[in-house]
């Protein structure tokens, strides 16, 4: 799993928006590393900075954005040594984007161009980053189109004529055109219908043990990545809250907010039980509260959690030797308190 | 006649639901377009309402002193004077005010019908939205100084008034198209469902809830049909169809050419109305534009955002970056190096503020 | 064909529109406007102040309908009647004199504005916050002043004062129409000034326009994911923004035009040019009505025709139209 060197090591990386009411903190100080071949879901709420994550990595994102700190650090197989994407230049990050980075988008009828084909879209992609003759280019896209599922006979479609599932997945062979190193899956399922989602994650899964890439993967929903991710990162508020294996995650959640995720859905097995939300709603990124984001909402808290810096901690009692928590006062076996605390309570 | 008005591509922004009304009280947040266009307006709007009485003379009067025909600027005749002795200047501000005042009235007038007929067709829709979008198509399409020509000139009287009901009657199916396209919008939003289910009839919802939310575009549409006005009237009375007699910018600038003031190098009798017209029809466009950009933020934000972490930032522009060396990890990459030793790149020009 | 059927319908109707406007406007004038019309031409041969009769419903020419059936059939037969200023002289032939000198002119200037305008607008888009933007304040002023007035003004600069352009006129006095030569070129000399007046203010509108459409095309989504797939940006710019952005700038040409052709024949008063704005002012000041209406019709029907060539541009253009074409 952890072979050696990251293929993407994020440090302490900060990006703000630069809005005339103040900096907005989208993501604040977050540690991330993609290993070679895994799979890392990143999940989190809307508003927690988990796309913003996502763009800033390859730079994507538009003004007012700014990254503030911390570094990027990409060293996939055809790379020399590791390299700073935050540091290269516009023809470098040209370079980078898709052929060791690639995107694949949330909403696929906004990310494909409405006046092109979808065969004109991949060759592009393509094009850009391969030296091949005109005729090799069509046969990939071919190539593509059915690593995917879909019929030739669509290559010249536009994506008004194709269904929502079949756009995801035309987005799906397009990031693999160049073979990148890395994929990122901005909530690609979210969309579609439960049938068409399970089909296409399959068949994702199915294309990363063929072709060897990793995964980084971004959604909302928490069960999605219990089965699909090896490891998983939770972020709140533009934070890092919980990081660590899936299987690990799930039995024994250190974080009170992953505690609070787990607890949001039913399970098929098991007891039947009262679903519990979690109250309140995320803190304003222009004006953070001091120490933990997530203090409002938590059932645990204390006065000492105002004061926490957040730095990322060892989970001592998980098998996972590089589990980490940003909560240093709650760990797996900490019980949940007696009686669950009144929104008022917790406003105080 | 002024060049293609500007067109609103796509209706403005919606605001979000609750904000109903655009508060304008803020006049340092405008933008500077705005501003700018309001008050170069506001000077000519002064103008108009106090020009006519501080103005030296009777701008009809003419004088017969000989020598003072055509006369360049001086002393006593501060825009000089037309072929019969007139003063320039009095004719200017007399012209200024009865053109803005004709303007006003039709765009006050037009935008009325607009809003009227763009909110009957989207709430009453089928039949009668069929029949009220084609009426509003195929007076766009027709041409309007042809048609505008052919209505004034059968008119007996082509005075203000005339002019002022020609106008009017093809002044408003621009902004009914767009009004409506923007109440249908609206019509479809989650919190005109929310008024419709607790009770309350169409017209409250009407005016209470939809109308308030389309302030700007209202407002653009009104600056709009003042600016075609003022183009329209201008034109229709430079080729002859208006009140010959009355002084109006469009009238004087028909005197000046019948009189051949181009020819006989009278700069002063041409240049003043003609510039008035320029700077009121830039006005309004700078006005335009700030209201467009109050409703669509991205036209605003982007000139704000401009200039992030220090650099000029072009929309396309990869996320820029805001530290002059890389993190605390280790050493600075190899590709790192390289790229730094080559350029004081912007990116990496910045003094650490974190 | 639906898409196009559609619009070539709206356009009947438009045409049928300014048809019956053009019919019923002078019809309903007030009686005694209509006898002070008659008034001011005294020395009419009978035949034409028949005509004249005819034309503003007095008298007793028949019934509404029978009347109305017999103008439409005129209109189709290109017979706009007998010119009353220059009788004998029939108002189409009038016509057929100055409507080349106005189509080509006006034609042409506007089509290369449009191409410099968007191709100016796409640039400021993209590189928006940069230096054209700085002259916005004076684009938006150029777009503000009347096409005729820019006219004065450049006259009096280039041709009076500098003597560069001649001062009006289609053609150098003394010279014979006809397709030679020295008359073409004489004629494009003279038309250099118009053109460029017609240039000059019309860019400044396509070029903000394009501008603005760029610069929401820009924050798509599509846009984004080409700069994701590592293009280079001259592919981004041209075929991922602006072959989308051109679609509403197409739009808003068309609805435009009306304009154009309003403003550009003003202008051609200013220059004395031989087109069809000098007629009109004739017709104006002299209160010639059948020319008058001619003229209108004339207009209206080029700038429909003009809106249909660009709607199937925009066929050509955007595959989702296409689309329903070919359904």
């Amino acid at each position: 799993m952890n072979a050696g060197t990251p293929v993407l090591d994020i440090t302490d990386f900060s990006v703000v928006y630069r809005t005339p009411g103040g900096d907005v903190r989208a993501v604040s100080q977050v540690n991330l590393a993609l290993h070679k071949g895994e799979v890392v879901g990143l999940a989190g709420e809307s508003g927690s900075g988990k796309s913003t994550l996502a763009y800033a990595v390859c730079r994507l994102l538009r003004a007012p954005a700014l990254i503030t700190g911390g570094s990027v650090l990409y060293q996939g197989r055809r790379v020399g040594g590791p390299t700073d994407v935050l540091q290269l230049r516009n023809h470098e990050l040209q370079q980078l984007r898709w052929r060791e980075i690639a995107i694949v988008f949330q909403s696929a009828m906004n990310a494909l161009n409405p006046v092109l084909n979808v065969r004109d879209q991949i060759v592009d992609a393509i094009h850009a980053h391969l030296r091949m003759p005109r005729a090799d280019e069509l046969e990939k896209a071919a190539t593509l189109i059915d690593l995917v599922g879909i019929p030739r006979s669509r290559l010249r479609s536009y994506p008004h004529e194709l269904s929502g599932g079949m756009r995801q997945r035309v987005m799906i062979a397009m990031a693999l055109a160049a073979d990148p190193e890395i994929v990122i899956m901005d909530e690609p399922t979210t969309a579609l219908d439960v049938v068409v989602q399970r089909d296409i994650l399959a068949q994702v899964v199915e294309l990363k043990e063929t072709l060897g890439f990793s995964i980084l993967f971004i959604t909302h929903d928490l069960s999605l990545l219990l089965e699909l991710a090896d490891r998983i990162a939770v972020m709140y508020a533009g934070r890092l809250m919980e990081f660590g294996t899936a299987a690990e995650l799930h039995r024994e959640p250190a974080h009170p907010y992953s505690r609070g995720l787990l607890n949001s859905f039913p399970s098929l097995h098991g007891p039947r039980r009262d679903l519990a939300g979690i109250p309140g709603s995320p803190p304003d990124l222009r004006h953070p509260p001091e120490g933990c984001p997530f203090v409002p909402r938590c059932t645990y808290s204390t006065d000492a959690c105002r004061t926490v810096d957040m730095h990322l901690e060892r989970v001592a009692s998980s098998a996972d030797p590089e589990h980490v928590t940003a909560c240093p006062f709650v760990l797996p076996e900490t019980p949940a308190p007696a009686q669950a605390r009144t929104e008022q309570e917790l406003q105080a | 006649m002024t060049a293609a008005p500007p067109i609103i591509a796509e209706p403005p922004a919606l605001p979000a639901p609750g904000v109903k009304v655009q508060r304008l009280g803020q006049w340092s947040r405008l933008p500077l377009k705005a501003k700018s266009g309001a008050i170069l307006l506001g000077v000519f709007v002064l103008a108009g309402i106090i020009g006519p009485e501080v103005s030296p003379y009777n701008p009809s009067y003419q004088n017969p002193a000989p020598g003072l025909a055509l006369n360049p600027p001086d002393a006593a005749h501060l825009l000089g004077t037309t072929q019969s002795g007139q003063d320039v200047l009095s004719q200017l501000l007399v012209g200024i005010r009865m053109t803005l005042e004709l303007a006003v009235i039709v765009g006050v007038v037009a935008t009325v019908l607009a809003v009227i007929v763009g909110v009957t067709a989207a709430v009453l829709g089928g039949f009668w939205d069929e029949l009220l979008s084609l009426a509003s198509n195929v007076f766009l399409v027709i041409p309007s100084l042809p048609l505008l020509i052919l209505l004034l000139g059968y008119l007996p009287q082509k005075g203000q008034a005339a002019t002022i009901l020609v106008l009017s009657v093809l002044g408003w199916p621009w902004g009914a198209r767009v009004i409506r396209a923007q109440t249908m919008a609206i019509r479809g939003r989650d919190f005109v469902a929310a008024a419709r289910e607790s009770g309350e009839s169409t017209w409250r919802i009407l005016a209470v809830e939809i109308v308030p939310n389309e302030i700007s575009l209202i407002a653009a549409n009104f600056v709009n049909t003042v600016l075609y006005a003022i183009g329209a009237s201008v034109a229709l009375a430079f080729i002859g169809l208006a009140d010959l007699s009355s002084w109006s910018l469009g009238t004087m600038l028909y005197w000046a050419q019948s009189q051949q003031a181009l020819q006989l190098g009278a700069w002063w009798w041409f240049i003043p109305p003609g510039l008035a017209v320029a700077l009121m029809g830039t006005a309004l466009v700078l006005l335009n534009t700030g209201i467009d950009e109050l409703g669509n933020p991205r036209l605003r934000d982007a000139s704000h955002a401009a200039r992030i972490g220090g650099h000029r930032q072009r929309p396309a522009d990869p996320t820029p970056v805001l530290h002059a060396a890389p993190a605390s990890r280790g050493q600075r990459t190899r590709l790192g190096s390289f790229v730094h030793s080559f350029s004081r790149s912007s990116l990496l020009d910045e003094g650490g503020q974190q | 064909m639906k898409f196009i059927l559609r619009r070539l319908a709206f356009y009947a109707v438009a045409a049928w529109v300014a048809l019956t406007l053009n019919f019923f406007i002078p019809r309903a004038m007030p009686g005694n406007a209509v006898q002070a019309i008659m008034a001011k031409f005294p020395n009419l041969q009978p035949s034409a102040y028949r005509a004249l009769e005819a034309m503003l419903g007095v008298g007793h020419p028949g019934s509404l309908w029978h009347q109305y059936v017999s103008y439409l059939d005129d209109v189709f037969h290109l017979n706009f009647g007998t010119d009353v200023i220059e009788y004998p002289a029939q108002v189409s032939t009038l016509l057929a004199q100055t409507i080349p000198w106005t189509l080509t002119l006006v034609g042409t200037a506007t089509v290369i504005a449009f191409f410099i305008g968007t191709g100016l607008g796409i640039v400021a888009g993209w590189r928006h916050g940069g230096w054209l933007d700085r002259g916005l304040p004076g684009l938006m002023f150029l777009q503000a002043m009347p096409y005729f007035f820019l006219a004065l003004i450049l006259i009096e600069l280039l041709a009076v004062r500098a003597h560069i352009f001649p001062i009006g006129q289609g053609y150098a006095g003394g010279l014979v129409p006809g397709w030679h030569a020295a008359f073409i070129g004489s004629a494009i000399y003279h038309a250099l000034l118009p053109a460029l007046t017609i240039v000059i203010t019309s860019v400044a509108g396509w070029m903000l326009q394009m501008r603005n459409v760029m610069i929401t095309t820009i924050g798509e989504d599509y846009v984004i994911a080409a700069q994701a797939k590592g293009l280079r940006s001259r592919r981004v710019v041209f075929t991922y923004a602006a072959r989308n952005a051109l679609l509403p700038q197409l739009q808003g040409f068309g609805m435009a035009l009306g304009f154009v052709v309003s403003g550009a024949l003003v202008m051609e008063i200013v220059f004395s040019y031989p087109g069809i704005g000098l007629l009109l002012l004739n017709a104006v000041t002299s209160d010639d009505y059948p020319l008058m209406q001619a003229i209108f019709l004339v207009i209206t029907f080029a700038v429909l025709i003009a809106n249909l060539i660009v709607d199937l541009a925009l066929v050509a253009f955007d595959p989702r139209v296409r689309a329903r074409e070919a359904a």
